[in-house]
């Protein structure tokens, strides 16, 4: 079985005026992969993903995504793709329901679909009696489990994940890696930034940002036994030094 | 296509949603139109007049009493000091003086040259002129009626003067500014909503979700247009029926041409705002833009000062004022029952400028930053 | 105190960096003193009208003549019919058609009153009623000088006080201030506060070591400050380039344009205590305070135009009494004395905005 690339990203690089947020970063993600994007606050990463998802472009460098060209292929491009930013972005004046069948019709699902992966999703995180609420009223775990299944309704190759577990107990970030693991097993790649170190360990590859640049990639096995540690933390402490 | 439809419908449902937006959106513009109409009068009425009487005789009495039951003057005092009028006249209490000489009547009785003399607080200059030119009027039939009176051939024994208003022979003011007033509130209603519209979803941060899928330009713009551009024709009908069944304002030309040109102006302002949209990053940039320049349309419009009397680049300038071309359309078709051949200019004006405007925001809409 | 400085500087970097708000903000003013000095007139010159000269003898011309002289209009047409006159009105170019009648010069001669007809296209009332004002004094004075009758009629003289040129001008600089105080002490006040609601980082604010009252006053005082530069602007503006008069004292137009914005400032941030977005805190102010205030504060209409009850809303607007304020102080010289009611009813409607709103923001706070 051939092993497709889903991203293969080559020396890309974003300047903003003097300042440059990613540095000439190279590599690759396999189909299927829950691929890890670690680093530090303000090191590159969501950079990375806006030029990775086509919504900013990059000052050098390619990367193909999908099979289709960051800078060429934008459109074809984002059928392909999903997105969850940090701020989630579900229309907060919409209910559950409205707003899966806003972006499942903006991505072309026919209606019947949509009826269909509504009433899956809401069973699936058993949220049906929500599904009239206002996105206002909803805690904010749920909030974030509502837009990761949105971000996959129309299946897409892979899902680029934003810090989806910014400010969420532990118990609600474990629910959400479920649904991580579950979306990779239905052949959805995925790649999702964090700041939190031991989320890496639920990762099959990982690699470390610091200052634009890619300091370390490698499964958890790999950069442990490379850097000597116990956790990932030490891994990081010691590449950002 | 569907996507258009898709993004129609997210837009109504968060409007409505909205709970400020439902009264503002209909029971603003009804109130907005009543209050407004009563107020933009420019018809110099009500002025206060001190009469300073140094004659004293019967016949100043009866210049006096003439002057007071006119309906342009409150009659607000009269003495035979000077002063007494203008310090009234210094702390704003009254706005013309008029000032009869000693000896007028027996000057005007012998045949003799008589004199009167007006001041006029000119802070109001507009104000001031029309007030003098009341009074010459009102002076000049008390002369011939007088004059009469005596056997004498009065001022005007010579020609007769008649005078016939057209179009609107009550000389009702609000038919003049109401139909004004109805583009000034639409425009403001659509240039806000669609100006904030887009930099809202930006500020908010649900603009990159968007940016991501693969919805294209023309069809993300054209699905905010669709929403506002119904709220518009909403708008515009509360407002015609106001016009037409409050105010009784004449509606002499054809409705259906006058919401055609209404379909066509409202894409070209909902462009505008989109425009606005897309070179603002935040609300209150959006906001203060969008302000500035429907003050400045609003102003040289022609809507509430003629146009005629501006210099002539300002003259020119409107020709860029979309406002103008609306309120003229708007007088013209209502008051004046014009057809589609004197309004097509403008119609053909407005058309192109909404197709570029709106053209220009798509462009201008970046899915990549 | 010196965390209060941080928090204040900070709000002016907000604002400053903020580029293209600040060319508005700035631009505005010159823009609209332009305008209003240059462009905008009540005035009524050069209007275009029509003649349908039935009698083409020497007098009906002379008539003209004194018409076209008069400076007031503009002679565009000769019309040869009455049919005429609806086609000359149609483009809404000719504002007035003048009808004389056949043999009006013999007719004048024999004291056998001949007619003048005055058609005007009273679509616009108001300019309709000008005209045919200025022009039935036209032909009056024509009456006259033809010496066709003795000369009774009263030389009337006529002057023109607190501005001698007759200049329209100034009663704008008072109104301009108006506009652009209100936005930006109302307006932007509100919706910076809105916006922090809006976007979360009101509570930050909140939990911080701030007192709310302090919060508020950092918020208030660039404003404050924007507000006055704007005000003295718009006062340089008027006084070097249009030539206003300032027949008064310096101290007292500034204390009063103080009084004005601190007003307006109040305004804003009552709206604020209200608003929970900024789109609300837009549409509140602007349809709540700016219309009604640039409406029935009597910078544009004259409020004692409108109906009664309009007048009796219009004293509760602090537009409207700054309005007289500023006039009397620039053009009248106004001491205290002469104002001293107007200021009176500024200060009260301050104060009592002040207390509603500090009750309605301790509301807010719990």
């Amino acid at each position: 079985m051939t092993e497709e690339n889903v991203i293969i990203a080559k020396e890309l690089t974003r300047t903003f005026g003097k300042f440059t947020a990613v540095n000439h970063i190279s590599f690759n993600v396999k189909r299927g992969e829950i691929f890890g994007f670690l680093g530090a606050n303000g090191a590159g990463k969501t950079t990375a993903i806006k030029m990775l998802t086509g919504i900013l472009s990059s000052s050098s460098g390619t990367a193909v995504v999908a099979g289709f060209d960051i800078n060429k292929q934008r459109n074809k491009l984002k059928e392909k793709i999903g997105y969850m930013s940090q701020k989630f972005s579900l229309y907060e004046d919409l209910t559950l329901k409205e707003n899966i069948r806003f972006y499942g019709g903006i991505y072309g699902l026919s209606k019947a679909e949509i009826i269909r992966k509504t009433g899956e999703m809401t069973e699936r995180l058993r949220l049906k009696e929500i599904e009239n609420t206002l996105i206002s009223e909803i805690p904010l775990g749920w909030k974030q489990k509502i837009a990761f299944s949105a971000a996959i309704l129309h299946h897409p190759k892979i899902v680029f994940l934003d810090e989806p577990t910014s400010g969420v107990d532990p118990i609600t970030r474990r629910q959400f890696w479920n649904l991580i693991y579950e979306a990779a097993a239905d052949g959805i790649t995925v790649f999702v930034t964090t700041h939190y170190m031991d989320e890496a360990e639920y990762c099959d590859r990982i690699s470390i940002m610091t200052e634009g640049h890619i300091k370390a990639m490698g499964t958890l096995r790999e950069l442990l036994t490379k850097y000597d540690s116990k956790n990932m933390d030490e891994v990081f402490k010691k590449l950002a030094g | 296509m569907r996507r258009i439809l898709y993004i129609v419908q997210k837009e109504f449902k968060q409007i409505l949603r909205n709970k400020v937006m439902k009264p503002i959106l209909i029971v603003m513009p009804i109130v907005q139109l009543a209050i407004l109409s009563y107020t933009a009068d420019f018809t110099v009425k009500n002025i206060r007049i001190f009469i300073q009487d140094r004659d004293q005789s019967a016949l100043s009495q009866k210049l006096i009493n003439k002057i007071s039951n006119s309906d342009n003057f409150i009659f607000s005092g009269v003495s035979p000091v000077y002063s007494d009028g203008f310090d009234m006249m210094q702390k704003n209490n009254i706005d013309v003086m008029v000032s009869i000489p000693e000896h007028f009547s027996r000057d005007f009785i012998s045949g003799n040259k008589t004199s009167l003399f007006i001041a006029a607080d000119a802070i109001n200059s507009t104000k001031a002129s029309i007030s003098i030119n009341y009074l010459q009027n009102i002076i000049a039939i008390f002369e011939e009626e007088q004059a009469a009176q005596k056997g004498m051939a009065g001022g005007n024994a010579g020609i007769n003067i008649i005078k016939r208003d057209w179009y609107n022979p009550t000389l009702d003011y609000k038919f003049f500014m109401v139909p004004g007033i109805m583009v000034l509130l639409i425009t403001m209603i659509s240039l806000f909503l669609s100006g904030m519209n887009i930099v809202r979803e930006k500020e908010l941060g649900t603009i990159e979700q968007l940016n991501v899928t693969p919805i294209k330009k023309y069809q993300f713009i054209i699905g905010k247009l669709l929403p506002f551009l119904i709220i518009g024709i909403f708008e515009f009908t509360l407002g015609l029926a106001v016009a037409l069944l409050w105010f009784k304002v004449p509606m002499l030309g054809s409705i259906g041409l006058l919401y055609l040109f209404t379909f066509v102006y409202l894409i070209l302002i909902l462009g505008i705002g989109m425009f606005i949209s897309t070179i603002t990053d935040t609300q209150q940039q959006a906001l203060f833009l969008s302000y500035f320049l429907s003050v400045i349309f609003i102003l040289m419009s022609g809507l509430f000062t003629p146009i005629e009397s501006m210099p002539v680049w300002a003259q020119k300038l409107t020709l860029l004022n979309p406002i103008m071309y609306y309120v003229d359309v708007i007088r013209l078709v209502m008051l004046k029952g014009s057809s589609f051949g004197s309004i097509s200019l403008n119609f053909t004006i407005i058309t192109l400028s909404a197709v570029v405007v709106n053209a220009l925001a798509i462009l201008n809409y970046r899915k990549t930053a | 105190m010196k965390t209060f400085f941080a928090f204040v500087t900070k709000e002016f970097k907000h604002i400053f960096r903020d580029k293209r708000t600040l060319i508005i903000l700035f631009g505005m003013p010159v823009v609209l003193v332009i305008l209003f000095g240059f462009a905008i007139t009540m005035e009524i010159n050069n209007a275009s009208i029509a003649v349908l000269d039935l009698s083409h003898d020497s007098y009906s011309q002379k008539l003209q003549n004194k018409i076209s002289a008069s400076g007031y209009f503009n002679i565009e047409d000769a019309l040869m019919s009455y049919s005429d006159i609806e086609k000359a009105f149609g483009t809404g170019k000719i504002k007035l058609a003048v009808v004389i009648e056949d043999d009006f010069g013999k007719k004048l001669i024999n004291r056998n009153n001949p007619s003048i007809q005055i058609v005007t296209d009273a679509s616009d009332p108001n300019t309709a009623n000008i005209l045919s004002g200025y022009l039935m004094a036209i032909i009056q004075n024509f009456n006259r000088e033809q010496g066709i009758v003795p000369a009774t009629l009263p030389e009337i003289h006529t002057r023109m006080l607190y501005n001698p040129e007759n200049k329209s001008v100034f009663m704008f600089v008072p109104g301009v201030m108006t506009i652009i105080l209100m936005l930006v002490s109302a307006m932007m006040t509100s919706i910076t506060i809105a916006r922090e609601k809006e976007l979360g980082t009101m509570e930050i604010l909140l939990v911080s070591p701030l007192r709310p009252v302090v919060i508020t006053l950092g918020k208030v005082i660039p404003y404050l400050f924007l507000s006055l530069i704007n005000a003295i602007t718009i006062l340089l503006l008027g006084l070097f380039v249009f030539e206003m008069p300032m027949n008064g004292s310096y101290l007292l137009l500034l204390s009063e344009v103080f009084l004005f914005v601190l007003s307006s400032l109040i305004i804003g941030l009552l709206i604020s205590t209200v608003a929970d977005s900024q789109q609300t805190a837009m549409l509140s102010s602007m349809m709540g305070l700016m219309l009604p205030s640039i409406l029935l504060s009597g910078f544009i209409f004259p409020v004692s135009s409108m109906p009664v009850i309009l007048q009796y809303i219009s004293h509760i607007i602090p537009a409207k009494w700054f309005i007289i304020i500023i006039k009397s102080i620039m053009l009248k010289g106004a001491g205290l004395e002469s104002i001293g009611f107007e200021t009176g009813i500024l200060v009260t409607i301050t104060l009592v905005l002040g207390i509603l709103t500090v009750k309605k923001f301790k509301i807010r706070l719990e």
